[in-house]
């Protein structure tokens, strides 16, 4: 049965041209062999290799990659504790302001985090680098993840756990083999969402960073400033790339999951 | 409860110890190193020493206060920061504002140093005035635009049958994964003089000079309705995905033509969403960046643009924290609005 | 007592497994649990019985270290068990959810107690295969909760709790889940389980019919309070309320006032220009006490002609019929506006049913069929 008017094919099909055209003609471009980006000169895969061999990109990518990993594992583990103490904490001194502190920073302009942290950097004297950028990323970004892994405890059905202390587990422990398990998939896409904001941040990471430690979006952001070039072109799909080809394939996986599981069920009900 | 608190302050300690270390990047990696196996130690004889109650005391008092602790000293602290450096003074100092805070004169001078100065000044100022007031308009307009473009797509997917709707999903979150940055960066290419949508319409005949696109207001507005579109869709199509056809059907039933059942009965029942959708789009572009800073032009005033200059090419950090203060203000009514309206949708679908 | 019958608590020198003294728990303003006294006896199966929100699931989940009370002691074989962790209790739970590990087999389900208290590998590989020979679930010991059916996995959450032989398994609503059939079937395997093993079983149900099919003893509850504790036929004959009385199966209850009538006879006046109604009690009540008469259907008789030398007679009209195929169900109005029902078993075709709508009949029975109740 198809409900869709016209109206709607036409809305679908402007809607998705808007949100894909620009990607699409960046990553055309990218092969670009003109050095003016919006000329076409020929098929040619010069930009990439020109990029491969700029050793600042290839830093700044390595420490961006480097914070990336470091803030949002510290970030995934901060922020599933966070998210059990906000869902299954209970009462506690000051309960109203750790669920103000973990929602405030989602809605805060990165403008105002990036400059309180560092005035608290250089309040404190730690010098500018990775490791302000990784507490930096870290705290905005568990934030992100207790809000993803609280959602999913909250419909977690809280007699596993009652079953697990009833067959004689501490409570640590039926967090490890109990709940941990079975919310790990909220875990995880909790870090893959923490990962992704601290690869693509800009704001934070220029207030924080020293000129020991520049990000790829700072280094990009930089560029870019100054006009489009085919160089960034390149960059921009390769990372489109590695993002889309890691989406697709994540949700390819949750899918078929889903899917199989499914139908064992039905199976199941069906030969019982 | 006094052991809790040595607990708490011994993870404090660790975590400035850390910290300090790393600062001066003289200290080697060994000593640090000996910090955190002396405080491990010390942790562990204390965990061994605990009675079965007082340990799940002590391990629900670590597991509340760890990610409390980073919060307070990552974000609360540093927000007390903003605003005590809103309330001094810029100085040619180290860093440059005045006072600093001193044991020796005490807190009592201390305070009496700080004032409004700042504020008075962002108000004598128009441009700080203008900033305000622009940035309102451009999130109040680019939210009606991502509305007016985003309903309507979210309203065919909700209609579309149920196999394709997983992948258009998919389609909608896929841009939010990529890069911020890119996205906004792929459309200076498209507005330029010589871009391609101006190509396109020299093309078509529709115009014979290329349109000055870039760098004006309309290419900010462009960036915030692309970037943002995916915050507008997904709670909209959350609501209408919920919409049961039959109510439609009903209001047809009842006399409704196709258009007044959509106005009457379609709309009011995405209401949630609709206002979920345009606060996710207006909070952030309010103190939006990096938009204004690559497709808007010099006339294009955001409050977060001027913050930026403030710190960066002034270096008046005082009045910087003061923007902050006054932007962050701004943005506690719809935050607030945001808030109840989550919770009162909470509480309708409980 | 003989010993061939089960009836600890009809024993003075019993110790109970499980003793509740003055037990209050509360939510906020909201009393779960009012003041209560219970005790519970090893090896029996007892039925906590009672509409939703009486505080049946509460008691369960104070058994089971879920909850404390707020005021009063909960004692396990002699010892208070108030500071003792969930964790560290000798019982164990079957959830209404059943609440298997989505994410363990079959198997790793039920080893999972075992594992905790650390018993040796091949103990535990005994231990699981004698529970999945228990409840028939060899086939199924490697698939995933989710592969299974419904009444396999209740089984698996059975298995799982007896698995730790614990001194009392408590059970919430265990059937809740399962369609009709299954459920009696069920019913059967469950008491047969509870006498096999010899454990302790406290069950929580809102279905009477189930309480009175697995249990020893069934307790009646109401707003956090115990109103009847008694074997199952004890509680069917003889309720000790009007509430008992109408929540254990169906019952006609009959308003007059008493006045004493030989030894344990009563006359109860019920009704202007009618004849006394006649019942025995060994209850007393006063001389023009209010009471009730609670008749159960089946055992008022219908007939056609004015039948000789009954304890108690009126007549009426049918008003309605309710025919459920091995019983009819007669609603018959009095001439006061009362209606009566009567049951009678349908032991011939419907074609040759004596009675219809209409119908001008007699309804009978003996002093003794009624109960008579103060409230």
């Amino acid at each position: 049965m198809n409900r869709l008017s016209w109206f709607n094919v036409v809305s679908l099909t402007l809607g998705f041209a808007f949100l894909y055209i620009p990607m699409v003609i960046l990553i055309i471009y990218s092969f670009n062999e003109s050095k003016l980006v919006t000329v076409w000169a020929g098929f040619s895969t010069k930009w990439y290799g020109e990029l491969l061999q700029n050793e600042a990109y290839l830093n700044a990518a390595w420490v961006t990659l480097k914070v990336a990993v470091f803030s949002s594992t510290i970030a995934t583990v901060l922020g599933t504790m966070g998210a059990y103490v906000m869902v299954r904490g209970g009462r506690f001194f000051g309960r109203t302001l750790f669920s103000g502190m973990i929602y405030a920073p989602l809605v805060m302009p990165e403008v105002i985090t990036g400059l309180s942290l560092l005035l608290l950097f250089i309040g404190i004297g730690l010098d500018r680098g990775v490791l302000t950028i990784v507490l930096a990323h870290t705290t905005f970004s568990m934030c992100y993840v207790s809000v993803v892994v609280s959602s999913r405890l909250v419909t977690f059905d809280r007699s596993l756990e009652e079953a697990a202390l009833d067959l004689g587990c501490s409570p640590a422990e039926a967090f490890r083999l109990v709940t941990l398990p079975i919310i790990a998939p909220a875990v995880i896409s909790g870090w893959l969402l923490a990962f992704t904001l601290s690869l693509d941040d800009l704001v934070i990471a220029s207030f924080t960073s020293g000129p020991s430690a520049t990000t790829l979006p700072i280094k990009i952001f930089s560029a870019v400033r100054l006009g489009v070039s085919p160089e960034i072109n390149a960059l921009s799909t390769l990372m489109i790339a590695i993002v889309t080809v890691g989406v697709i394939s994540a949700s390819l996986v949750s899918k078929r999951q889903a899917v199989r599981q499914q139908r064992e069920t039905r199976e199941a009900e069906r030969t019982a | 409860m006094g052991l809790l608190w040595l607990i708490l302050f011994l993870v404090g300690a660790s975590f400035f110890g850390f910290l300090l270390p790393v600062a001066t990047l003289s200290t080697p990696f060994l000593q640090y190193l000996l910090q955190a196996v002396i405080l491990g130690g010390l942790a562990y004889l204390l965990w061994r020493s605990l009675d079965d109650s007082r340990r799940s005391a002590v391990s629900r008092n670590l597991l509340i206060g760890t990610p409390y602790f980073w919060l307070m000293a990552l974000f609360l602290v540093p927000f007390a920061i903003v605003l005590k450096i809103s309330l001094s003074d810029v100085a040619l100092a180290r860093p440059p504002y005045l006072p600093h805070f001193d044991w020796a004169t005490g807190i009592g001078a201390f305070l009496a140093e700080l004032d409004f100065e700042n504020f008075v000044f962002l108000t004598e100022d128009d441009l700080y005035w203008k900033a305000y007031l622009s940035s309102l308009k451009i999130a109040v307009i680019s939210t009606v635009l991502t509305l007016l473009v985003g309903y309507p797509i979210a309203y065919g997917m909700a209609r579309t049958p149920a196999e394709w709707r997983p992948t258009l999903m998919m389609l909608v979150i896929l841009p939010f994964w990529t890069s911020f940055l890119i996205r906004v960066y792929a459309w200076m290419g498209i507005l330029s003089n010589e871009g391609f949508l101006n190509q396109f319409l020299m093309w078509t005949g529709i115009i014979s000079e290329p349109l000055t696109i870039l760098n004006t207001n309309t290419a900010v507005y462009i960036g915030i309705v692309y970037t943002y579109l995916p915050f507008m869709i997904l709670p909209i199509y959350a609501a209408l995905e919920r919409l049961d056809e039959s109510l439609i059907e009903a209001a047809e039933d009842l006399g409704c033509s196709r258009l007044l059942a959509f106005w009457l009965v379609t709309i009011p029942m995405s209401k949630n969403g609709i206002i979920a959708g345009s606060f996710l789009v207006f909070i952030p572009a309010l103190g939006e960046f990096v938009i204004p800073s690559l497709l808007g032009g010099s006339g294009t005033l955001m409050i977060g643009k001027v913050l930026w200059e403030e710190f960066f090419s002034n270096r008046d950090w005082p009045v910087a924290s003061a923007v902050a203060i006054v932007l962050l203000l701004l943005l506690v009514v719809p935050i607030v609005l945001f808030q109840r309206n989550q919770q009162k949708q909470q509480e309708a679908d409980q | 007592m003989t010993s061939t019958v089960f009836a600890p608590w009809e024993d003075a020198e019993a110790k109970p497994l499980i003793h509740f003294q003055n037990v209050t728990k509360r939510f906020g303003d909201f009393v779960a649990i009012d003041d209560l006294t219970i005790d519970i006896y090893e090896r029996e199966f007892y039925a906590l019985l009672g509409p939703s929100g009486c505080g049946k699931t509460t008691l369960m989940r104070m058994l089971a270290g879920f909850e404390t009370p707020t005021e009063g002691t909960i004692h396990l074989a002699g010892q208070d068990i108030a500071p003792v962790p969930p964790n560290k209790r000798a019982v164990n739970m079957m959830f209404q959810s059943y609440a298997l590990f989505p994410h363990l087999s079959v198997w790793d389900n039920i080893a999972f107690g075992l594992k905790r208290q650390n018993m040796p590998k091949h103990n535990i590989t005994e231990r699981v295969e004698e529970m999945l020979r228990l409840t028939r679930l060899e086939k199924f010991a490697r698939r995933k909760p989710h592969q299974i059916s419904g009444g396999q996995r209740q089984r698996v959450a059975l298995a799982r709790s007896l698995a730790k032989a614990p001194k009392l398994l408590l059970l919430d609503e265990p059937l809740g889940a399962l369609d009709k059939k299954l459920r009696q079937e069920t019913q059967f395997e469950l008491m047969d389980i509870q006498e096999k093993t010899g454990t302790t079983f406290v069950i929580v149900t809102h279905d009477q019919e189930e309480a009175m099919t697995v249990a020893s003893r069934v307790a009646v509850m109401d707003h956090g309070k115990i109103i009847q504790v008694a074997t199952p036929d004890r509680i069917y004959e003889t309720p000790n309320s009007v509430y008992v009385a109408d929540f254990i199966g169906d019952v006609n209850i009959i308003e007059g006032t008493a006045s004493a009538n030989g030894e344990d006879q009563y006359a109860v006046t019920w009704s202007e220009g009618q004849a006394p109604l006649n019942a025995t009690s060994t209850t007393t009540f006063a001389e023009g006490q209010k009471c009730h008469l609670a008749i159960r259907p089946e055992k008022v008789t219908i007939n056609a002609d004015k039948p000789e030398g009954v304890d108690n007679l009126v007549q009426g009209k049918i008003l309605d019929i309710a025919y459920l195929g091995n019983i009819s169900t007669y609603y018959v109005e009095l001439p006061s506006g009362t209606v009566i029902k009567a049951q009678t078993a349908n032991t011939r075709r419907i074609a040759r049913r004596s009675f219809t709508w209409e119908d001008t009949v007699w309804l009978s029975w003996t002093a003794t069929a009624g109960v008579l109740l103060a409230e």
